[in-house]
């Protein structure tokens, strides 16, 4: 028997593999293709205080191993979710983690108390790297100070573990990590999507109606692989892995740069099962491999 | 219930260099769909095809455990999907989406352009069912790009329309001699280019006639995890995969 258990921040998982933010919506709509209940965890798609109706059409992009996506945020807000998603999904056996947004600091305080009082909710991941929305989002991730002041002010309302979601979209990754641990954040989770872009040569015109998106899929797995391995060596606090995870090799690889736990995100859309194919692959290798605990690949990278 | 589920080439019926019907077997059931639904299909062995391509089901049966689908071959993944070896596996997940309305309506117009007249043989088979008179009404560019015409004529009347008058009338949809002000359609749905669709709404609209539109946004996932293949209506943006891909073009903003 494999022990796959897992600790981040003093939650509990009960193995390693959840999924990423906007990329699993609330989790009911996999529950035809697998047992939800399997999941380490669920990171709900990402909610703001208000209602928002996120980016005009066309938000998609397909691309070289991976895809462009521009929803900017769209969600009912976060009363919406706690009076009426979160009760449908509470039951859902595994660990239900919001995904906070706001484009000015008060919003993700007024979010994040919200949230503090609703009960079964054990963590919540703080968006500061969304690179779809016109104010905050991305803003608040890219540099130092906005970093520090929405992770502390956070920090002072909310009273359980919070998760910081990083940009990638920045020279040095571990220098915003190791501000947000001293802001008071409890883990981090890594990366979000990068920056990009996509032309149809033959209208000469974006496809995606905001010109820019985030680029997301195995495309870039080798940079997010290396940004865990950066961060992991750069920070105390835990490190969730994301980025381009298409199988559980993808998953132990980001779990031996130094992830405690991992996010699946683009690749629910090629396989609505793949999640759990990850958690069994994982169970897998560990057996092979004679290793009785899946925490100990954490870091077990060898130079 | 959705599902995933590998199936095996069957057969191609190739209708002219760019379209065909793929029909797919299993050794398993095959789920029940209905009228509109779609499946999102994996194009096997295609690297640079990253996502799944969503494809109206053309016809399922029961019996033989089939599926079968009405394809235009318009870029990588659709031109990919006509050239598989029988035999072959393909992955699919389905069905998706809501469906047309069948509510007992008394003499129906199907308008239909390009590959969207995929949906037209489910609904057609629904409707007679309801005896409902059924009148189709399809659009191409010239007469070589007509199909489907023999299955459709077991269900109602057919009307063609070529923008070169190769075959039917000549002019687009809308320029049908169908649409003057005797007729007497209680339902109208349709499914094709965008820009035909809102023509069709428009006139619907003016006539006070029910008209619902099966769209065809950009997906990626399909199912509603990614809000990717959105379309704006009066109650804000809908996704297209899971409240649509059929609307009541009241409810769009068009
Ligand atoms: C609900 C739904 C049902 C559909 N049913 C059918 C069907 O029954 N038969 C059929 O042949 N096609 C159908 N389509 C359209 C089909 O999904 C696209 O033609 C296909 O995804 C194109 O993939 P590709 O790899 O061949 O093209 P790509 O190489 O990706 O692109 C080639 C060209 O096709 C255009 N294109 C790409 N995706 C779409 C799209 N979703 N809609 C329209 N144009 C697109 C691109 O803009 C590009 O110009 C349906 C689409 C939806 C959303
Ligand atoms: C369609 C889509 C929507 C997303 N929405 C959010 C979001 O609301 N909040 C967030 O923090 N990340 C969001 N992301 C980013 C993912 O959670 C993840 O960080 C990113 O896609 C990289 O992982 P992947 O390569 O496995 O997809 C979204 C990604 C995609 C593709
Ligand atoms: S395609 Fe993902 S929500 Fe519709």
């Amino acid at each position: 028997m494999v022990n796959l258990e897992v600790n981040i921040a003093g939650i509990i998982l009960k193995n390693p593999v959840t999924t990423a933010s906007g990329t699993f919506g609330f989790g009911e709509e996999f529950a035809d293709f697998i047992d939800i209940s399997k999941l380490g965890a669920i990171f709900v798609k990402g909610i703001t205080l208000h209602n928002r109706e996120g980016n005009d059409y066309p938000r998609m992009a397909e691309t070289a191993s991976g895809m462009l996506n521009a929803v900017g945020l769209q969600n009912k807000g976060i009363d919406y979710f706690i009076n009426t998603i979160y009760p449908s999904i509470k039951n859902l056996g595994t660990e239900i983690i919001p995904n906070i947004n706001g484009s000015v600091v008060e919003e993700y305080i007024e979010v994040a108390e919200k949230l503090n009082d609703v009960d079964g909710i054990n963590a919540l991941e703080l968006n500061i790297s969304c690179p779809n929305v016109k104010e905050g989002g991305m803003a608040f991730g890219v540099n130092c100070p906005a970093a520090i002041a929405v992770t502390s002010a956070v920090r002072e309302v909310f009273h359980k573990p919070i998760i910081v979601k990083l940009s990638p979209n920045v020279t040095d990754i571990t220098e915003i990590a190791k501000v947000v641990e001293g802001a008071g954040a409890d883990a981090v989770s890594l990366v979000n999507t990068f920056l990009g872009m996509a032309i149809d040569a033959n209208t000469k015109k974006p496809i995606l109606s905001t010109v820019t998106g985030g680029l997301s899929g195995p495309a870039i797995k080798p940079i997010a692989l290396r940004m865990v391995w950066q961060v992991y060596n750069a920070v105390k606090i835990p490190v969730v892995g994301i980025g381009g995870i298409m199988n559980a090799t993808d998953a132990i690889e980001f779990m031996l740069a130094g992830a405690t736990a991992i996010q699946v995100g683009t690749a629910n859309f090629i396989d609505p099962q793949v999640s759990v194919k990850i958690i069994e692959g994982i169970e897998d290798y560990c057996q092979k491999n004679g290793i009785s605990n899946a925490s100990d690949l954490v870091g077990g990278l060898i130079l | 219930m959705k599902r995933v589920q590998d199936f095996r080439v069957k057969h191609y019926r190739r209708l002219n260099s760019d379209n065909y019907i793929l029909t797919l077997s299993s050794d398993s059931d095959v789920e029940i769909v209905k009228p509109g639904n779609f499946a999102e299909i994996k194009i096997p062995d295609t690297p640079d095809v990253f996502l799944r391509r969503p494809i109206s089901i053309l016809d399922v049966d029961h019996n033989a455990n089939t599926i079968s689908f009405y394809i235009k071959a318009v870029g990588k993944g659709t031109r990919k999907l006509g050239t598989l070896a029988i035999n072959s596996v393909v992955n699919i997940v389905y069905p998706l989406g809501n469906s047309f309305t069948i509510n007992k309506q008394k003499n129906v117009l199907l308008v239909g352009g390009g590959s969207g007249i995929a949906p037209f043989i489910l609904l057609a088979n629904k409707l007679k069912n309801e005896n409902t008179a059924i009148t189709f009404l399809i659009g191409a560019r010239s007469k070589g790009d007509v199909f489907l015409t023999d299955e459709f004529s077991k269900y109602g009347n057919v009307l063609i329309t070529t923008e070169d008058g190769s075959f039917g009338e000549k002019g687009l949809v809308t320029q049908h001699s169908v649409f003057t002000d005797s007729f007497n359609f209680d339902h109208i749905y349709t499914c094709g280019p965008d820009p035909m669709m809102k023509a069709v709404a428009k006139i619907a609209n003016k006539k006070y006639i029910n008209c619902e539109a099966s769209l065809e946004n950009m997906m990626a996932c399909g199912i509603g995890a990614c809000l990717c293949c959105v379309t704006p209506t009066i109650a804000g943006n809908k996704c297209v995969c899971t409240e649509g891909p059929v609307f009541n073009t009241k409810e769009l903003k068009w």
